[in-house]
């Protein structure tokens, strides 16, 4: 910067830089405190704008997903079924779940590595309404696992993927699909806060997701499994997840499926987001 | 003007104390700072600037001690302070992935301003602080002056009744500096009370009303910066010997005369405090540098400067400031 420029480098307080700076800050009446909503839809902004600039976020839910369709596809769809077509009508939901369910642990990761950043202590010094920093997260982060299920699922049609429950219920499969891992997503927030360093975020959640998601109905039907593991399996919200998005792609979706998988939603988020709003607070 | 409702003093705080597992940040600190005052908490690093200012902006709990902001109970009212103070941290207090722009607009939304507000909100903010240009890059590409101005222009959204700064210069160059200083100044005209911390006494001097010097979590020395500088003397002057040989037979000399003198960091390098104030200061500046000539001992270069903090806390406690930073 030049040094001649009309600029607060002047010793003088009276200079017209800094009257003009004292005119800006009264220059605008205090608008009334945006609600709740506003302000998560603001922090939704901000994770996207985040995105925008750092692009490479985007490679884990697209090359994460067309990877995991295609090798569980062959793997599976040959070994299992004998034939890949058949055998992708009933996998094609599954992995639908397992790639948007896996990828919502980098949530968890990228905001450990976030809220050490100065930036979240203006955030918890601002008189808004404080859960609004992640459910803005959450909700920034769930246009990724969007973008996520519509690579699975071009590539699913691709491959032979042909849903009976047309456009609408697919439409209603991804939505479970989605509201569920907003909701999952307060396990990793939690964990994000909790845990010192990204890594060991990744590996905790990894710990947990890997069981939930083998452990389930995604690959194969769990009548086939031994008394002991089928109730296990069918204890796995990952089980009632994967059931009701079958359903709702086969236009077969029950209110009673629905209602399952809202409840754990629920629970999700009634034991998660308070511990997570805790850590929030008094993390330091 | 700002409307004011809580009197004379915006911070009253009594007995704070924070604890990081065994170790102790902030040890029972007593503030009070007055309706539009420039307080400055004046220490080196590790002496509990940031828990303070921390603790006083609701960020963190105190263990121990009371304070009302703005007329607030710090414990039981942290949503009513959080609505009228505003804070700019020690280290990047913007998101530095994002644009100037896209920081000033993502804060204006979030203080209520809708569209063509919220943008014409950080518009207004890029031109006064002359980041428009810059405006559009990510921040991590500022420079350092760049950086710490978009830092208080985010904290300027809507104009607060008080202003934390934590450190807000260190690591500046001198012009940066400066511009950083007379925003403080135009701040403090608009009706803002600041509270900012500092490791530089020139900084404290130029800019407060009044100063607290902390160290160890505790506040050592409160008073103007008049007071403070009766007690620590107005000055110093550095002496850089010609023959580092002779340090030893200076501070002989010079204490045989009545001055205080410390050796400096560097070999031949000594520091001569200047008790006095006014024009008998410059007298025994000038009486100091005789002596030396007198007794044939050579100067290289001389500075006069304001005492180092190392130097107030020689002063204040007989030791010198010791960096406990982890
Ligand atoms: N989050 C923390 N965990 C553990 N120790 C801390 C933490 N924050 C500060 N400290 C310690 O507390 C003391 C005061 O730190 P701080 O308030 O940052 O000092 P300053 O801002 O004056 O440099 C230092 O010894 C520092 O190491
Ligand atoms: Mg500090």
């Amino acid at each position: 910067m030049d040094n001649r420029s009309p600029t607060l480098g002047r010793p003088d307080a009276d200079d017209p830089a800094l009257a003009q700076l004292r005119t800006v800050l009264t220059a605008r009446p205090r608008p009334p405190r945006p609600g709740p909503l506003t302000t998560s839809l603001v922090f939704g902004w901000r994770t996207l704008l985040r995105i925008k600039h750092l692009p490479e976020q985007m490679i884990d839910v697209t090359a994460f997903p067309i990877m995991l369709t295609l090798m569980f596809t062959f793997l599976f769809g040959g070994a299992i079924a004998g034939s890949t077509t058949e055998y992708v009508q009933f996998l094609q939901p599954g992995i639908l779940v397992q790639t948007i369910v896996m990828i919502t642990m980098t949530t968890g990761s990228s905001l450990n590595s976030d809220v050490v950043s100065g930036v979240f202590d203006r955030f918890r010094s601002l008189s808004i309404w404080q859960p609004a920093v992640l459910v803005g997260a959450l909700i920034g982060d769930a246009v990724r696992y969007l973008l996520g299920a519509v690579i699975v699922l071009v590539l699913s049609l691709i491959l032979g993927f042909r849903p009976e429950g047309g456009f609408l219920g697919v439409l209603a499969g991804v939505a479970l699909v989605l509201i569920f891992s907003f909701s999952l997503g307060w396990l990793w927030t939690m964990l994000g806060l909790l845990l010192r360093t990204p890594q060991s975020v990744t590996s905790l959640s990894m710990f947990v997701m890997l069981p939930l998601t083998f452990a389930s109905n995604i690959f194969v039907d769990p009548k086939t499994m031994p008394g002991w593991l089928e109730s296990v399996v069918g204890c796995n919200p990952i089980t009632h997840l994967t059931a009701a998005v079958r359903a709702a792609m086969q236009g077969t979706l029950t209110s009673g499926q629905t209602g399952v998988v809202l409840l754990w939603c629920a629970g999700l988020v009634g034991v998660f987001a308070p511990l997570t709003m805790r850590l929030y607070r008094t993390k330091h | 003007m700002n409307q004011r409702s809580c009197g004379e003093f915006v911070i009253e705080a009594t007995g704070l104390s924070k604890a990081f597992g065994p170790a102790t940040a902030v040890d029972g600190v007593d503030l009070a700072v007055r309706t539009g005052e420039v307080y400055a908490i004046l220490g080196p690093n590790g002496a509990g600037k940031t828990t303070t200012v921390r603790m006083l902006s609701t960020l963190l709990r105190p263990d121990s001690g009371t304070a009302r902001v703005l007329g607030h109970d710090l414990l039981t009212e942290p949503g009513k302070v959080r609505g009228r103070i505003s804070l700019t941290g020690q280290f990047a207090s913007v998101d530095q992935d994002l644009t100037g722009r896209e920081n000033l607009v993502l804060l204006a939304r979030l203080f209520g301003f809708r569209g063509r507000d919220a943008q014409d909100r950080a518009e207004e903010l890029l031109t006064v602080f002359e980041l428009t240009e810059a405006g559009s890059r990510p921040v991590k590409t500022y420079s350092g002056g760049m950086r710490r101005r978009i830092d208080i222009a985010a904290g300027l959204v809507v104009a607060p009744e008080l202003m934390f700064l934590d450190e807000p210069t260190t690591g500046l160059d001198p012009r940066s500096r400066k511009q950083v200083w007379n925003i403080v100044r135009a701040l403090v005209n608009g009706g803002t009370t600041v509270l900012l911390t500092t490791q530089y006494l020139d900084e404290a001097d130029q800019l407060a009303d009044r100063i607290a010097v902390i160290d160890h979590g505790k506040v050592i020395a409160q008073g103007s910066s008049v007071e403070l500088k009766a007690s620590v003397g107005t000055g110093a002057v550095h002496v850089h010997l010609a023959d580092p040989a002779e340090r030893e037979a200076a501070q002989r000399l010079l204490a045989g005369v009545g001055v205080a003198v410390h050796p400096g960091a560097e070999p031949g390098t000594l520091t001569v405090h200047i008790a006095e104030h006014g024009a008998s200061a410059a007298d025994q500046a000038c009486a100091a540098l005789q002596r030396l000539s007198q007794a044939d001992i050579g100067v290289a270069t001389f500075g006069l400067a304001y005492p180092s903090l190392d130097e107030v806390f020689l002063s204040l406690t007989g030791k010198p400031a010791v960096d406990q930073a982890a």
